[in-house]
């Protein structure tokens, strides 16, 4: 096996041009400017992708009224950060943290037993509920948001972290369950059965075997519900009457004026909004790990 | 006294019209290994698992020690189950699969950490204690399963074909360590495996299984020796027994060219059930050559040399058909394909059969 592999690899790193001969037949190998082709192809989408962002940096660090010129460098200031957080933007922060949090651990922990139960158990209507949890993401928001408008009233929870918790609630945990229940499906049965002999109640084989094992998909969903929460402009512009109430996601409006954009503040305040969100996923990246439940079972 | 009795015991999965298991009746004495032996689908596995807790039993009850345990869950019937793919807890250490059970019952610390050490020097596991399982070999964690079984000290050990997932040769090695840690510690074990050899080496007992119903359960040799229908005569015994459906003569079977005599009782058993035909079961080292010409021609199609015997199979005129049988054959002069060789067989070493029943004449 070593030798076959050995040979592979140094007619590759040998001259382009020549094929190789022997053991495997040769795949097309990519000619010199086929790769310059691909490699400046790709350099161009990522400077694409890339670039808005870190234009947005650059002004940022420059006051408003320099903030249309393509200098890199041009009275580099840090007035627009501390305009923005002597602003109500300190408070907007707090009520999204609060919010995005909370959902998360909410979309989680739902989502989580949500998909627990339909890969497990096979209770009376678990194909109906399958589908619903389906059906119910084809709904655009803009059907979705007078109906729930409604019933948040009646609950008398407008203006109150909880509207936007339970809304964003309705958004992700239907998809995080089906994404859970196909993590939950590749951790084999007899796991949970050996815990039984064992033991261990339903609800603590799921604590206590499945969820450690679980670790990857939790974290993708960790990260969907909260990105779900942090980012969602049109339930917080309605749920939030109050200004003291509204969500980064809303408040950072009022930067786009009637008449003029305040160009390094919104720059500034948009680099901000960023931070969190970069922290959640550099926490959450560590448990996107393959293997996890290598050993446990034979295969 | 930890016995086992499986009493009209049934299983029928809902959308089948045919149970898993139908009506066993099976009873374990204290400290037996009774192995459940059968094909796939016959219902072993299922037993185990409604002995077990892991499936609902729909009629018929399952006792342990006496005491009806058919609504209780697995966690309070006293049983440590090994299963065919280890199922060991891969965030733990093999200490902590080991001592997992034990935590759960509130076992303090110290008492875990001696009875986990017991095991694991019962089993040659000292130096694995703080591995994850995935940085076990194949056996090892199969001796992990086992040592997680062993430290709860239930009453009966339930073990679902734990040997299929190894190689050959650590399934002998296993086999033989399984058998010798059971008399060890006496506990009532059921054991579940499809493969003949393992029951007919393990058991005390052993209980035949086909399609959900119990074929004969005794003892290895008894079944060897005195199968009670075709069934269990086809599937103990590798290579596995020749039965070929013969007629009947005065006095004996018509084997081809040879008349095998029967006894008495065997031949009123079968006049009693007006039969012309029957079902006669020949093993292979039952077949003797002949040095003359006398005897059943058997034309030599392949020859199996297995080093201290070999195994021929050729193929056989019985009435109007070629049929094919297999032979033991113990010295080294060894016949050649192609050859045509002339059989005699052992006397008393025959079994006669229903044809239509597979019940067991005589």
């Amino acid at each position: 096996m070593a030798a076959i592999e050995t040979t592979v690899v140094r007619s590759t790193a040998s001259d382009t041009t020549a094929r190789p001969g022997g053991i495997r037949p040769s795949r097309r190998r990519r000619s010199r400017p086929a790769s310059i082709a691909l490699h400046a192809g790709l350099i161009t989408a990522s400077f694409i992708a890339i670039f808005p962002v870190f234009w947005v940096l650059v002004t940022s660090f420059k006051p408003t009224a320099d903030a249309y010129s393509t200098a890199l460098w041009r009275n580099f200031t840090f007035e627009n950060y501390s305009s923005v957080l002597d602003s109500r933007f300190p408070r907007w922060f707090l009520n999204s943290v609060i919010v995005a949090m909370l959902t998360m651990a909410l979309g989680v922990f739902i989502s989580a037993t949500c998909g627990y139960a339909m890969s497990r158990f096979r209770f009376p209507g678990y194909r109906p509920l399958m589908w619903l949890f389906l059906l119910t993401q084809m709904f655009p928001v803009a059907i979705l948001i007078v109906p729930i408008y409604n019933i948040m009233t009646r609950l008398g929870l407008i203006d109150t972290y909880w509207s936007l918790i339970l809304a964003y609630c309705t958004v992700a945990v239907p998809f995080c369950s089906y994404l859970l229940k196909g993590y939950f499906d590749t951790v084999p049965i007899e796991i949970d059965e050996a815990g039984r002999v064992d033991g261990l109640t339903p609800f603590g084989t799921f604590w206590r075997l499945i969820v450690p094992l679980a670790r990857p998909g939790l974290a993708v969903t960790a990260f969907y519900t909260f990105l779900t929460a942090w980012g969602e402009v049109a339930y917080a512009s309605k749920f939030m009457t109050s200004e003291k109430q509204y969500t980064l996601a809303f408040g950072m409006q009022v930067y786009v004026g009637q008449f003029k954009t305040e160009w390094g503040d919104l720059a500034a305040a948009s680099i901000m909004v960023t931070v969190p969100a970069l922290v959640v996923f550099y926490v959450v990246q560590k448990y996107l790990v393959s293997g996890l439940t290598a050993g446990g079972t034979k295969g | 006294m930890a016995e086992v009795s499986y009493v009209n015991a049934s299983r029928i999965y809902p959308g089948n019209p045919i149970p898993a298991v139908n009506d066993l009746n099976l009873e374990v004495g204290d400290g037996e290994f009774m192995v459940l032996v059968g094909p796939s689908g016959s219902g072993k596995s299922t037993a185990l698992r409604m002995l077990a807790g892991l499936e609902d039993i729909d009629t018929g009850e399952v006792r342990i020690s006496g005491k009806d345990v058919s609504n209780k869950p697995p966690k309070d019937r006293d049983i440590a189950m090994v299963f065919q793919n280890y199922a060991l807890y891969p965030h733990m250490t093999v200490a902590e699969n080991m001592g997992f059970a034990l935590k759960l019952k509130g076992v303090p610390r110290s008492q875990r950490d001696t009875r986990v050490r017991e095991a694991a020097k019962l089993l040659d596991l000292e130096r694995y204690l703080d591995r994850k399982p995935k940085a076990l070999s194949g056996g090892q964690r199969q001796r992990v399963a086992m040592g997680r079984a062993i430290v709860r000290e239930p009453a009966v050990f339930l073990m679902d074909e734990p040997l299929s997932n190894l190689d050959a040769k650590l399934r002998v090695e296993t086999r033989a360590n399984i058998a010798a840690l059971q008399a060890r510690l006496g506990t009532t074990t059921i054991y579940v495996t499809h493969d003949q050899v393992e029951a007919m080496t393990m058991g005390h007992r052993v209980a035949v299984l086909k399609d959900g119903e119990l074929q004969q359960c005794d003892t290895p040799r008894a079944l060897y020796d005195r199968p009670a229908n075709a069934f269990v005569a086809g599937f103990i015994g590798s290579p596995a027994m020749n039965l070929k459906t013969v007629p009947l003569t005065e006095g004996g079977a018509k084997v081809g060219d040879l008349l095998v005599p029967l006894t008495r009782t065997v031949l009123d058993a079968a006049k009693a059930a007006s039969l012309s035909e029957i079902t006669i079961g020949i093993r292979p080292e039952s077949f003797k050559v002949s040095t003359d010409e006398a005897g059943l021609a058997l034309h030599v199609d392949l020859v199996e040399e297995l080093g201290a015997d070999a195994y021929v199979y050729g193929t056989a005129h019985l009435g109007d058909t070629d049929e094919q049988v297999v032979v033991r054959v113990a010295d080294r002069a060894v016949p050649e394909m192609g050859q045509t060789i002339r059989l005699t067989v052992v006397p008393d070493e025959t079994h006669v059969f229903s044809p239509a029943s597979g019940e067991r004449l005589g």
